[in-house]
């Protein structure tokens, strides 16, 4: 009853984008059917000519059918780029079986006696195809354009992981957020229009044969009118912005975007978070969100875009250790600290570009930053028995570099051996390992501290303003008062949400902060 | 003696082989105007492939069909067929075509005025007792077997082509039906004037229906002749044998009063009508019949419902004079 509750106000919030997916939704099936009837009918006309080649031909549109769906996109995105291109090419692909297969079965359905019997009277070729055996076939290929229909509004969901819109947006943002009602807002319109298709295609099925051809006349002219639908929305606008499913869900992302920076022309699609980096790189997008300190940013030639109104909330590193660690072994607080405040976002992203794009390994980068920076010590022998340092790190090349440079340190100015427990996973295995005593330190960040593992009140997010000290302080102060938990001197570096451009064009646009792409979209 | 007009379809030598198969091997015939030919044989004699040689739905190997003095092959197949009345066992209606625009089918690709048209199918199907006013609107499905095979006649018949092809036209009917049909086709006035080609493996309605018949097996002409040619003079074994089983029955149907009885038994003052022409008529009892009806009807008749002062003798004499007559055409072909 909540979730309904909710579901409606999720609506009523979002009723023009809801409208607009629909409509996109529409359109990608429609365009795509009217590709695979245009293909279809003629082919499957001429397997029934020529029957020898049927069974390669279904043969092949049956494997394309097996191809999972997502399998698919990922094929044509290197040919087709990303967009409405590679989305309803898939679709016309899956609904190209049922309509070719429905085609030929109808006009073999069609009695010989009769073809016979037509070609005995007269009937050329051609007029024994158009009037006697395709108005024959009709209701069998009606059937196949109707499994077609419901196959394309199904799998169209997922157009939204290429930045073709339609009803999945809502669906991979809930996923991404894991918020059911979300999730149910875009599931159950195109449920709804699977459905409203079969009814609608099932009851013209049944129709005669003769109103059958008046109908997929109609069809015809339709389907284009529809596909038209679709190229609506991205009439306007000189940007697109393409955003990852989560970053235009959550509250922290585009939507406080939007109201700090009233960003409201910017026109925007939804695609895989993989994708939205190669969507810009590509010039499929202008306008993407990603990560201050991704190595791609470096390997793709993109312009962090400055957040002058502190929109997002600060994400520095730092690392978080347990006290017991510090006091059993005092020295190491100084070697720690060798490393506050050295990695800027520049350096960070150049770090984890070399792991990312040059596929180095982490110790090496490690090393090598060390090395450049002056800190590097030989590792010393560690003696047998000597105590243990435990490092943990999450699950992507920034934490394991992190963690190699701070074994790397111990190693070099301590007596202390170290084992590193990379790869733990999310946050959550990270900060329970810490607690537990698994691991005796990993890196942080402050704004996953305060926003994922201790979650204050709201009131208390907005009085700490987004400011990174005021963040740090809290999570600090917290974090020793309810986990005993300690957490050091930050790294420096802030990896959090940013928007990003393309340099070349952000140059050329003469933009350099949030604010100036929002000036620009206002001049626009 | 005037010249014989030219054949409407004369067939030259024609063959069809499907791979080391021969369908039909070197067939011949002429046919006059208005002439009834049956195609007649075991299945898979290869009739039906040669009928279908007639229209260009199958392609001869070898051989030509002159159809009015002109080779088939010079027409586009389409343009022939439209000039050629076709007719099959499975009727093959348009299903999804009204009873009338079936029966329009060929007058449109013609170009027909449509008023034309419509009366002309009107006509057609009130005289194949489907009348219009409440068949026209109906559709194949509601049709019943006779139904269907009538429209699938007026649908041949529409633009009156000058020749009529027919594959087992009654064979899909039950034996009721069928003879009923059988008797409207017969005494159909459209058919009467037209060259027919009607292919049957039923003996009796080849019987029934043919000026000559066409006796085929594995492809080959068998025997070319009037029924009475094939009955009494049977050119080998195998057409012999192949009527053994029917034999009395159809000589029946074969041989007529004019046959079997001799001129002083026919009635005088018929004569001086007729004048020139051979006796026409045989008082048989109390009835007269024509001379030209079979030993069959005149049975029938004779046994009919209604009594006549004294119907076993004439009976008797009938059947007399019949086996006599049968003797005669023995003799005849043993000399």
């Amino acid at each position: 009853m909540e979730t309904l509750t909710a579901l409606f106000a999720f609506w009523r919030e979002q009723a023009g984008k809801l409208g607009e997916q629909t409509l996109q939704h529409i359109g990608l099936t429609a365009a795509s059917l009217l590709l695979a009837v245009l293909l279809g009918v003629p082919l499957g006309l001429l397997l029934s000519r020529r029957p020898r080649w049927a069974p390669a031909v279904l043969g092949l549109a049956g494997v394309l059918q097996t191809v999972p769906s997502i399998a698919l996109l990922g094929f044509l995105i290197p040919l087709l780029g990303i967009g409405p291109k590679p989305a309803i090419f898939a679709l016309f692909l899956y609904s190209l079986l049922p309509i070719i297969r429905n085609t030929l079965a109808g006009v073999r359905g069609v009695a010989p006696a009769v073809v016979e019997a037509a070609r005995g009277l007269g009937l050329t070729d051609g007029q024994v195809l158009r009037r006697v055996e395709l108005p024959l076939a009709l209701p069998v290929l009606m059937a196949g354009i109707r499994t077609a229909t419901v196959i394309n509004v199904g799998v169209a969901t997922l157009a939204a992981y290429v930045a073709a819109g339609g009803l999945g947006e809502f669906i991979f943002g809930g996923i991404a957020l894991n918020n059911p009602v979300m999730i149910l807002a875009g599931a159950l319109p195109a449920a709804g229009l699977a459905l409203a298709f079969d009814a609608l295609l099932g009851g013209v099925q049944r129709l005669s044969t003769r109103r059958l051809e008046q109908v997929g006349a109609a069809l015809l002219v339709a389907l284009p009118l529809l596909g038209g639908l679709y190229l609506l929305p991205r009439a306007a606008g000189k940007l697109l912005a393409g955003f990852s499913p989560e970053f235009v869900g959550r509250a922290d992302g585009l939507p406080g975007l939007t109201r700090a920076y009233g960003l409201a022309h910017l026109p925007s699609v939804v695609l895989a978070p993989a994708l939205v980096y190669e969507a810009a790189r590509h010039a499929d997008v202008d306008v993407i969100d990603g990560y201050s300190t991704d190595g791609r940013i470096r390997a793709y030639g993109l312009r962090v875009l400055r957040d002058d109104r502190r929109v997002f909330p600060p994400y520095y590193a730092v690392p978080v250790v347990r006290p017991a660690l510090l006091r059993a072994h005092p020295e190491l607080s100084a070697v720690l600290a060798q490393l506050d405040g050295q990695i800027s976002d520049s350096a960070m992203t150049d770090l984890n570009y070399r792991a990312d794009y040059l596929h180095q390994d982490p110790k090496a980068i490690a090393e090598a930053f060390l090395r450049r920076r002056g800190l590097w010590r030989d590792p010393r022998p560690a003696a047998a028995g000597a105590p243990v340092v435990r490092l943990g790190s999450k699950i992507f090349a920034e934490q394991y570099i992190l963690a190699e440079l701070y074994a790397a340190l111990i190693r070099g100015n301590t007596a202390l051996a170290v084992q590193t427990k990379t790869g733990l996973g999310g946050t959550t295995i990270c900060f329970e390992a810490l607690r537990s005593g698994a691991i005796d330190m990993y890196p942080e960040y402050t704004g996953t501290g305060l926003l994922v593992l201790l979650q204050p009140r709201p009131a208390v997010v907005d009085s700490l303003g987004g400011r990174p000290a005021a963040v740090l302080g809290y999570v600090r102060a917290q974090f020793r008062r309810r986990y005993g938990l300690e957490w050091l001197a930050p790294l420096g570096f802030n990896n959090t949400y940013a928007l990003l451009m393309r340099q070349q064009q952000a140059r050329r646009l003469g933009i350099v902060s949030v604010s100036d792409l929002g000036g620009y979209l206002r001049r626009q | 003696m005037p010249t014989a007009p030219p054949p409407v379809i004369r067939v030259s030598h024609l063959g069809k082989r499907y791979g080391a198969h021969a369908v039909v091997q070197d067939v011949s015939f002429a046919l006059a105007a208005g002439e009834t030919l049956v195609l007649l044989g075991p299945s898979g004699c290869g009739k039906t492939t040669l009928l279908k040689m007639l229209n260009r739905l199958v392609e001869p190997d070898s051989g030509t069909v002159e159809i009015n003095n002109g080779n088939v092959l010079a027409q586009r197949p389409e343009t022939l067929r439209r000039g050629i009345g076709y007719v099959i066992q499975q009727v093959g209606l348009l299903p999804h075509y009204t009873v009338a625009e079936n029966v329009a089918v060929v007058p449109r690709l013609l170009g027909h005025a449509p008023a034309a048209i419509r009366a002309r199918t009107a006509a057609l199907l009130t005289r194949l007792h489907l009348p219009p006013e409440r068949y026209a609107g109906q559709y194949p499905h509601q049709l019943s077997g006779g139904q269907q095979q009538r429209v699938g006649l007026a649908r041949a018949l529409a633009a009156d082509p000058p020749i009529v092809l027919l594959d087992e036209p009654f064979g899909a009917l039950d034996p009721l039906t069928r003879a009923s049909i059988r008797r409207e086709f017969r005494e159909l006035d459209e058919l009467r004037r037209k060259t027919v080609v009607l292919v049957t493996h039923d003996v009796t309605e080849a019987f029934e229906l043919a000026d000559r018949i066409l006796l085929l097996d594995a492809g080959r002409v068998q025997q070319l002749g009037t029924p009475r040619e094939l009955l009494f003079r049977p050119a080998n074994d195998f057409v012999r044998r192949f009527f053994a089983a029917e034999r009395l029955a159809l000589q029946l149907r074969t041989l007529t009063l004019g046959d079997v009885f001799s001129v002083e038994k026919f009635a005088a003052e018929q004569d001086k009508e007729t004048a020139g022409a051979p006796a026409a008529s045989v008082a048989l009892g109390s009835t007269v019949f024509n001379a030209q009806t079979t030993v069959h009807e005149a049975l029938e008749s004779l046994t009919g419902a209604e009594p006549s002062p004294s119907p076993r003798c004439t009976v008797a004499e009938l059947m007399a004079a019949f086996g006599a007559a049968l003797q005669r055409e023995e003799d005849a072909w043993k000399r």
